[in-house]
Formats: C-alpha cells, sequence, structure tokens
C-alpha cells in the first residue's frame, strides 16, 4: 500500500502576547511539536487529544491552511510545504475538509445548491454543474430538491451532510475530517459516521479524522494516533489501542470514556488523572505527560522519549510503556 | 419508600414565538427520593433542561409554565418570585454546562462562595470564610486559601466547575440538579467532576438530578434514569434495567446508534426529532419508529409497566418486552 501523506517532523509555532499587569511580552508556543504520521490509500487514521492537544492545528497545517514553521507534508509524493501557491490550490482539488460546526460552515445567504457548486466554479470544472449537485446530494442521502434551499432549513445532521457534499464536489482522494461529528446528536451522529464508511468504501477516500471522543474513532478509524500537548504519544491499529494500550497518557484517556453499560461501568477500575494539562507556552522538561502521571521517574523528567515501536506497527513514545498493570495515577484522597 | 423531595406534576411549558407557540415541556410526570441520583437523558430539544430551568424560576418570563412541582414540601410553580428565591441555593441549587458565564468575572471565587453562603446563612465573616474554604476542599480543589483569593479567569474549565459546584452546595441543598455539567470538559476532567459528584452524595446525602445526552455518563452514575422526547418522558428505569431491557423504541434506537465495541455498523434512528411548533398527535416518536401503526396516533403518553421499566409505547406488547 502507498502512502497518500506523509507527515514528518511537523512543527507549528504560534505568537503569543502576554499580559502581566502593565507589562506585556511576546512568547511562542508550540502547538504542534514535532510530529510524524503516514496516512495510507484508503485509509483512516484517528486523531484523538484533548483540547488544546493540537490536533486540529495538525489538521490545518496538512492543508496548508496553516503554514507549518518545520517539517514535511508530502501528499501523493509531493512536498507541500513551501509549494506555490497557484500549485496548492490545484491539489486542493484533491483534499479538502469537513468542520465540527455544520452551522458556521455554510453561508446562510447561499442556497444549498450554491454552498456545493462553488468550488466547481472556482475550480472551473466544465459540465453541468446543477446535475453535478444533484447527483451529490443523493450521495450523501439528501433529496436532488434540497439545492434550492437554504441552510436554516436543514438540521445539524443534514447540515453536515451538505457539507460533506461540498467536500467531495471536485472528487478529492483525501479529506480531513475535523470532529465531523462532534456536534451532532447520537442517533443523528451514527448516520453520519455511516455516510463516512460508505463513500470510503466507494470511492476509495482516505481521512484523517479527528475527534476527541474516543468511542467514535474507535469505531471509524484503522489507525489512531493519541496526542498529548502537541506531540503524538502513541499510535497503533484502532484494536489495538484500545486493547492493549502501552503509553499511560492512553491508559487513562480510554479508562476515562464512561461506556454505556452500567454493569461495565461499576465494575471497572479507572485510572482518574489528577489536575489538568499544563500550558503548552511552558510544558514540562523531558516527557510532557510526565506531570500526571503514575509511572514518572527522574529519567522522565530529563530525556524526552521518542516514538519507538514497542509491536508491529504499535509506536509509543514512553520510557516505561506498558510494564506496570493497569492501576497507574494517584488518585487525590 | 421515602416521600420525595422533589415532585413533578404534568408541567408543561411553552414559549410564544412570532412563528406560533413552541410547546417544549409537554406533561411531564417526575419523582425524585431523598438521597437518588436520577439521571435525565433526552437529545437537543427534548425539554429536559427547560423542564428544570422551570422548577428554579430561571425561565425568561414570557415562558408559559403550568402544573405542579412541590420541592421539599413548597410548590415552585406559580408561586411568587421571592417564595423561589428563598428555595433557591438553600433548598435546591443548580450547576451548569459553562461554568465561566455563571460565575461573576470580576469577583474573587471566595468572595462569590461567601456571598452565597451568607446570602441563606446568618453566619459572620469568618466562620463563613471557613466555610467556604471546606467547600472548596471538598470538591477537591488544590490549596483552596490560595485559590479563594483568585478570579474565575485564573481557573480551568474543571477547577470552575469544582467551584460551581462548591457554590451550589454551599447552603446543603436537598436536591442539586445538574444540567450537562461535564459535556464541555475533556474525558479525563470529566471524569474527576463525576468523582466529586458521587463523593458529595456520599457525604451529604442530597439527590440529584444529572441532565445529560451521553448515555455512557447515565450509565457511570445514575440509579435511575428517565428518557425524555419531545416533551415528554418515554421511559423510566433502574440504570442497569434500562440498559438491558428497554421497553421502548426510542431507548432501543438510541442505544443502537452508540459506537460500541464488535459493532460493525452503526444503526441511526431515521428522521429527525420533531418540530415543536406542531409535534405529530399521540407518540411524538411515531414518525421515526420503525413499529409505529395507526394506533399510535391516539397515544396518550402515560407509562406503563413493561418488564422491569415503564413505557410510554402503547404497542410494546406487540413489539416484544424485555425482561
Amino acid at each position: 500500500m502507498s502512502d497518500m501523506l506523509t507527515v514528518s517532523g511537523l512543527v507549528k509555532e504560534f505568537d503569543v502576547r502576554s499580559t502581566k499587569g502593565l507589562r506585556s511580552s511576546n512568547q511562542r508556543v508550540q502547538a504542534v511539536s514535532n510530529v510524524s504520521f503516514t496516512i495510507g490509500n484508503g485509509e483512516t487514521l484517528g486523531l484523538v487529544g484533548e483540547s488544546g492537544s493540537g490536533k486540529t492545528t495538525v489538521g490545518r497545517c496538512v492543508l496548508q491552511l496553516l503554514a507549518p514553521t518545520a517539517g514535511s507534508v508530502v501528499f501523493k509524493g509531493e512536498e507541500l510545504v513551501g509549494i506555490d501557491r497557484s500549485r496548492m490550490r490545484d491539489l486542493r482539488r484533491d483534499m479538502q475538509i469537513v468542520f465540527q460546526d455544520p452551522f458556521a460552515s455554510l453561508d446562510p445567504r447561499l442556497t444549498v445548491g450554491s454552498a456545493i457548486s462553488e468550488p466547481l466554479a472556482i475550480h472551473r470544472v466544465e459540465g453541468d454543474h446543477d446535475d453535478r449537485v444533484r447527483e451529490l446530494l443523493t450521495l450523501v442521502g439528501l433529496s436532488p430538491d434540497h439545492a434550492r434551499r437554504f441552510p436554516h432549513e436543514f438540521s445539524g445532521g443534514q447540515r453536515q451532510r451538505i457539507g460533506i457534499a461540498r467536500a467531495l464536489a471536485l472528487n478529492p482522494s483525501f479529506l480531513v475530517l475535523d470532529e465531523p461529528v462532534s456536534a451532532l446528536d447520537v442517533s443523528i451522529q451514527a448516520g453520519v459516521v455511516n455516510l463516512l464508511h460508505d463513500l470510503q468504501d466507494e470511492m476509495g477516500l482516505s481521512y484523517l479524522f479527528i475527534a476527541h471522543d474516543l468511542s467514535v474513532v474507535r469505531h471509524v478509524s484503522h489507525r489512531v494516533a493519541v496526542m498529548y500537548l502537541g506531540k503524538v504519544v502513541e499510535v497503533s491499529s484502532a484494536e489495538e489501542l484500545h486493547g492493549a494500550p502501552a503509553h499511560p497518557y492512553t491508559e487513562a484517556l480510554l479508562s476515562a470514556v464512561p461506556e454505556p453499560d452500567p454493569v461495565v461501568e461499576r465494575m471497572r477500575e479507572r485510572i482518574v488523572l489528577v489536575g489538568d494539562v499544563p500550558s503548552p507556552i511552558n510544558p514540562p522538561s523531558g516527557c510532557r505527560f510526565r506531570t500526571r502521571c503514575g509511572r514518572a521517574e527522574m529519567r522522565c523528567a530529563e530525556e524526552e522519549p521518542v516514538l519507538r515501536e514497542v509491536s508491529q506497527n504499535h509506536m509509543v513514545a514512553c520510557h516505561f510503556p506498558n510494564e506496570v498493570p493497569i492501576t497507574i495515577g494517584a488518585r487525590p484522597a | 419508600m421515602s416521600a420525595p423531595i422533589l415532585s413533578i406534576r404534568d408541567l408543561r411549558v411553552s414559549f410564544p414565538t412570532p412563528a406560533g407557540l413552541v410547546r417544549a415541556v409537554r406533561g411531564v410526570n417526575f419523582n425524585l427520593e431523598p438521597g437518588e441520583l436520577v439521571g435525565v437523558v433526552g437529545e437537543s430539544g427534548s425539554g429536559k433542561s427547560v423542564s428544570f430551568l422551570s422548577i428554579m424560576g430561571l425561565l425568561p418570563p414570557h415562558a408559559q409554565v403550568s402544573g405542579s412541582a412541590i420541592l421539599a414540601g413548597q410548590e415552585m410553580i406559580g408561586v411568587d418570585r421571592d417564595t423561589v428565591r428563598r428555595m433557591r441555593g438553600k433548598k435546591v441549587a443548580m450547576i451548569f454546562q459553562d461554568p465561566l458565564s455563571a460565575l461573576n468575572p470580576v469577583q474573587r471565587v471566595g468572595a462569590q462562595i461567601v456571598e452565597m453562603i451568607q446570602s441563606h446563612q446568618h453566619l459572620d465573616d469568618d466562620a463563613a470564610h471557613a466555610r467556604a474554604m471546606e467547600l472548596l476542599d471538598l470538591v477537591g480543589l488544590p490549596q483552596p486559601d490560595v485559590r479563594a483569593r483568585q478570579y474565575p479567569h485564573q481557573f480551568s474549565g474543571g477547577m470552575r466547575q469544582r467551584v460551581m459546584i462548591a457554590m451550589a452546595i454551599a447552603n446543603d441543598p436537598d436536591v442539586l440538579i445538574a444540567d450537562e455539567p461535564t459535556t464541555a470538559l475533556d474525558v479525563t476532567v470529566q471524569a474527576q467532576i463525576l468523582d466529586v459528584i458521587q463523593e458529595i452524595r456520599r457525604m451529604t446525602d442530597t439527590a440529584v438530578v444529572f441532565i445529560t445526552h451521553d448515555l455512557g455518563v447515565i450509565a457511570r452514575i445514575a440509579d435511575r434514569v428517565e428518557v425524555m422526547y419531545a416533551g415528554n418522558c418515554v421511559e423510566k428505569a433502574p440504570v442497569g434495567d434500562l440498559f438491558a431491557h428497554s421497553n421502548h423504541p426510542y431507548t432501543r434506537g438510541l442505544l443502537a446508534s452508540l459506537p460500541v465495541v464488535g459493532r460493525d455498523r452503526l444503526s441511526p434512528i431515521v428522521g429527525a426529532p420533531p418540530n415543536m411548533l406542531a409535534p405529530p398527535e399521540g407518540c411524538a416518536f411515531r414518525p421515526r419508529c420503525p413499529h409505529a401503526a395507526d394506533e399510535c396516533r391516539g397515544a396518550s403518553g402515560e407509562l406503563v409497566q413493561a418488564g422491569p421499566t415503564l413505557s410510554a409505547c402503547v404497542r410494546i406488547s406487540e413489539i416484544g418486552v424485555s425482561r
């Protein structure tokens, strides 16, 4: 399987202005710090992490919607970092994005048909755009007549389908899905998840699926990368990640997700992480997770763990991966 | 069984809008026993939040509320604002999804808790301050004395929610209403807050109404569950029975749509929730229900025993009761 996308050593820094009293100073925050991963043809890579982990920034950097500070993004053999704008615009036909909020991502004054055909006009695609719009609406499970309506006439789930139809208009082979179902109710979410599955099967799409909801990610992804404070801490197949997580943060994250089963919920032993995610402006030395980790030792403060293979296709950035059984992380008394 | 601490009868809430009357809550009955934790689950627009906001007297003045809600012996619906205000904070308290908008940004956190205590209890400043420290410690805020002198913007989301909980339990209320208190939080922080709520139950015997759309959270903490759909309660059951022996097509549909391990394809519920300007007559779930029949048009919404649960489905014995 050849790779659709190869990201290596990706870094994104932002300038932030911090004010203390009357004095202000400029600081740099590294939102994404040396992130590498690949996505194969027809593959879904889930990218999970909590707020501030940098997962959305990774998605934007991949599409060059944000310019990476350093690193490389190779899409179908072509380096995107530093590419000239007109070439990038051509490539965007092939790589598209679906956003979280289907209420904010559609122009309220454009009919659904115009919203979906806009990319066709921008890229001067030949042929009957109206036909293509009808075809796309049918593809995402809406009615072709919906083209004449406005976004406010649709529910959240329907709007997300419109967003997907627009992303598919130019027949891309790669989609960044940035929390595409997080704003939807579960009964609606399931339909959109199924749609994404079907589209992948039919069109051989590759997805970067960004989400904070691990149960959805597990369901849709072939492989999953877990981010913490701008770094990827673990990458593995979805099954192995959930069955045998090796990084203590992944373990804690999985154990924090409430399972919809009261019997399981009341039996399971839970790892409750203490405290909050530290500020990315001044991240901990060595391993960034060590301040909340039950396995942390001196070495973790001094030496940054690099991502290494612990079993086939299972990479972990931890000095002590999966050596202590599940009862890590001290709870407050 | 003791007398309920909160008893809601035929609660109805409507909002006049230019397009007509939105009937958000359409005849809810609800009992809460002292010390129990009841999960109220439903999707957006099911009326779960509006029901409890109406009891707190927190709806905008144009809302039309009828029915009865007796809390610790006091009627809360249709009474004057002073009566409701005296109850609020003392007998019943509420925490919300977004703690930042519920805290005063320009007042120190400690002072806000002290104000809450002194508005219902005759304590001098020192005693109220000591009580505030005790509360912050109880909700697991590290260094309460330092934190009390800080402002809300200096707190993380999880810490703010802990402060909200401290304020809510400041006057030992009989009932705590938690409206999606962990929805805006990351899962690891959510786990901490759920622990705090359970700890408070152990220590104070406060009864909790936990409103959420997350069935996983319900499975973790609720004793009993009420499922709401389109302004009505459609099923109520002890938590174990709701997940193992659900007897309403809507609840079954919700459970089938969850991405759980080993489920290859999800089963969404077809369609969308009804427009509450003109909800369907009879059973409101009818247009989306795979088992709908003519008799559903005349469904009264009354809950009847079906296996271990109480279900509003009139066809449940034909569809098949799970025991």
